[in-house]
């Protein structure tokens, strides 16, 4: 049986390697959290066309109790499939899902769905992007919300209605007993998604996946959804893993993050420490190509340039490698582990900050590499702004 | 915010658009009006980029639309280069269009997946331009060029064969090949992600400056619009709130709702800090029956009686900041 162990944020141990199963634990959130969530070499792979598509190859993590963990990833990047392969949700039928998922200490790879069932709704729930979809738009909020409790908590049809107007208050629903009789089209995005969480909470989950809860909302509501879904999680020590595109998200409301580029994580860190120390290039490269309110009208933005690579027949060695300015040969060779220096994690030859990637980049931006000269240029002029 | 008023619009030889007291209203169920752009007014200088934006059912959208006459707004005025719009008749209106173009969301709906690129970019020539194959395959290869999408591999391709980002690139072409004077962007990259936006933005900034183009840039994401506009024009339920030169509307926003706009707005900053007060009632008010007053009073933790009763007028903050609220944050001239 697998045995996880943490190694504290702070310990300057580099461990080297984690592609084993018996790998070392990369889990960084304080120590004083026990782990409730401990995903170890995961894999999903669909087979298309003969071609396995990679969507999530070999990622591994651990959430603590009441802890978040942001993941970040751009489309296409296997960040949704992640979740679901976690929570056991994968439809699809040409989907192969390997690796170790241990809740609790139970692992979930391998049961089925009738054993799962359990664990949705009163262990782990979820919260989707899109809410008009993830209701049913032809049965009323009140079922809807009712259902896992009766289900569940084999209540009566009275109890679990008073538990949803409960539920309905806790985000903040005026009216909720009117509200029971709605159907998700009488309400606004923002209510339907409130709703929604208010449906996953309705179990007492311990461990809440929220895919892009708030990509489909405008800027007030995503911020009230976020303050939301915080204040529940502080309420009730619940786990949180916040899916999202978006680094502002993530930025002021995470306690970790992973950063994932074609099913793997490339870096992982708490949140302060990765914002204050970008090490793989991806990451800088998304950062710096986000337009920022702090910064000047017409700043030039270093956009990525390419696209990132087809899942189906990923390059060899890093596959980050034809849009890094940092690229050396080695990068089209050998593929990097993902490598721990204290509870920083990072899968690259050349780290941003180490003196071999600042030695690669002037030699790239030099042979005329267009994204290593716009990186070069954008680091000096943020030298400029800070000294 | 709910403002009305022109004291924002400047007196300038160089305005390319002036849009004075536009009002677009759509016919709902029971003899009801849905008050979508009430009364709005401003301009855009030659070379200027004008940033709108506003939450979604704020009007932002149906404004750039009414520019195109996409439908014809039910009252007010829009100039182009001192034309007036709005009185043109619909074919003397078609032929208005070579000069200005709109480039849509969404890039995969807005082209025809039936159609090859070269048949797309050159559909506009077909009415306006040169009707010779080669004359049109001239132009419309120096503008595929022009977004960076190779016109030899384009001409017998279709969209399904490009990314989402490649498509907006090519529905960028198709904008650009007619000269026009001024470009509309109806959320040009919101469906993009944040690498191919980043290209987008700064293709449409090169651009802008290698055709001497005029935009009308409108969005929901604050930092966009603020990286690309040289003003930037804040909306809220058919109404606007506020109109500054951009450094300095984020630097000081004078409307309540500018300011809600950006505490909500998420900065990739871990040490930002965040109101998290779970606000009730944020929702925005139907456009069927928006209310009275200042149409933000409802969301508004300053609002008081004057604010139901009297709409707030565009006064002026500092030069070229004008807001509309009995409440400004920051001083306004009298």
């Amino acid at each position: 049986m697998y045995i996880s162990y943490t190694i504290s944020g702070r310990s300057e141990m580099v461990t080297r390697g984690i592609s084993g199963f018996e790998g070392v634990s990369l889990s960084s959130h304080d120590s004083g959290s026990a782990t409730l969530l401990s995903v170890r070499n995961l894999r999903t792979y669909f087979h298309v066309g003969g071609h396995p598509v990679k969507a999530v190859d070999g990622v591994s993590f651990d959430v603590g109790v009441g802890t978040t963990l942001g993941i970040v990833g751009e489309s296409g990047s296997g960040k949704t499939v992640l979740s679901r392969s976690i929570m056991g949700i994968n439809t699809a039928g040409n989907a192969t899902t390997t690796g170790s998922v241990q809740y609790n200490g139970s692992e979930l790879i391998g049961k089925t769905r009738r054993e799962l069932r359990h664990f949705w709704g009163e262990e782990m729930a979820m919260v989707f992007q899109d809410p008009m979809t993830s209701l049913n738009p032809v049965v009323r909020i009140g079922r809807q919300l009712t259902e896992h409790l009766r289900a569940h908590k084999n209540m009566s049809k009275a109890e679990a209605e008073e538990v949803a107007i409960q539920l309905l208050t806790w985000v903040r629903i005026p009216e909720p007993k009117q509200r029971l009789a709605n159907y998700p089209h009488q309400m606004s995005g923002g209510m339907r998604q409130r709703v929604c969480i208010a449906i996953a909470l309705a179990c007492s989950p311990q461990l809440l996946f929220a895919d892009e809860p708030t990509t489909a909302l405008d800027v007030t509501v995503q911020h009230q959804i976020l303050n939301l879904l915080s204040q529940q999680q502080v309420e009730r020590k619940m786990a949180m893993v916040l899916v999202t595109h978006d680094l502002g998200v993530v930025a002021t409301r995470t306690d970790e993050i992973a950063v994932i580029y074609a099913g793997k994580i490339v870096e992982k860190a708490p949140t302060a420490s990765l914002f204050s120390e970008m090490r793989h290039p991806y990451t800088q490269s998304l950062f710096w190509s986000i337009p920022k309110t702090s910064e000047p009208k017409h700043t030039r933005l270093s956009a990525i340039i390419g696209r990132p690579p087809n899942l189906a027949a990923l390059p060899v060695g890093c596959s980050f490698a034809d849009r890094c300015p940092y690229v050396q040969p080695i990068c089209r060779e050998v593929e990097p582990d993902l490598q721990s220096d204290g509870g920083h994690a990072f899968a690259c030859h050349l780290p941003v900050g180490s003196a071999a990637a600042d030695v690669a980049l002037s030699e790239n931006a030099a042979a005329g590499l267009a994204q290593s000269q716009s990186a070069a240029a954008r680091r000096e002029s943020n030298a400029g702004v800070s000294s | 915010m709910a403002g009305s008023g022109t004291a924002h619009l400047r007196d300038n030889d160089d305005m390319v658009l002036r849009v004075e007291g536009l009002t677009v209203e759509f016919p709902a169920k029971g003899g009801n009006v849905v008050h979508a752009v009430s009364g709005i007014s401003f301009d855009v200088m030659r070379g200027e980029t004008l940033g709108v934006v506003g939450e979604s059912g704020c009007g932002k959208s149906t404004t750039g639309r009414a520019l195109l006459q996409l439908p014809p707004p039910t009252g007010g005025s829009v100039k182009l280069n001192g034309e007036e719009l709005t009185a043109l008749s619909r074919s003397a209106m078609t032929a208005r269009r070579t000069d200005i173009q709109m480039i849509f969301q969404d890039p995969i709906s807005s082209l025809n997946p039936r159609r090859t690129i070269g048949k797309i970019v050159a559909e506009p020539l077909d009415v306006w331009g040169p009707k010779a194959e080669d004359e049109q395959w001239k132009l419309v290869s120096e503008m595929l060029d022009a977004v960076g999408i190779d016109p030899g591999g384009a001409k017998y391709k279709r969209p399904h064969e490009y990314s989402v980002g490649q498509c907006q690139r090519i529905s960028i072409a198709r904008a650009l090949v007619m000269e026009p004077k001024v470009i509309i962007c109806d959320e040009p990259v919101s469906s993009l992600d944040v690498s191919v936006q980043a290209q987008i933005l700064n293709m449409l900034e090169d651009l802008k400056a290698k055709y001497g183009l005029t935009l009308v840039f409108i969005a929901h994401d604050l930092a966009v619009v603020k990286n690309i506009s040289d003003r930037v024009a804040v909306m809220y339920l058919g109404k606007m709130c506020e109109i500054s030169e951009s450094d300095e509307l984020y630097a000081r926003p004078a409307h309540p709702y500018t300011r809600l706009l950006m505490d909500s707005h998420p900065e990739p900053n871990p040490d930002a800090v965040i109101d998290d007060e779970v606000v009730l009632g944020g929702e925005i008010p139907s456009p069927i029956s928006p209310p009275s007053g200042c149409r933000f009073r409802t969301r508004c933790e300053f609002a008081d009686e004057r604010c139901a009763s009297e709409e707030p007028q565009m006064a002026m903050v500092s030069d070229g900041h004008f807001v509309a609220c009995h409440h400004p944050l920051v001083e306004v001239q009298a």
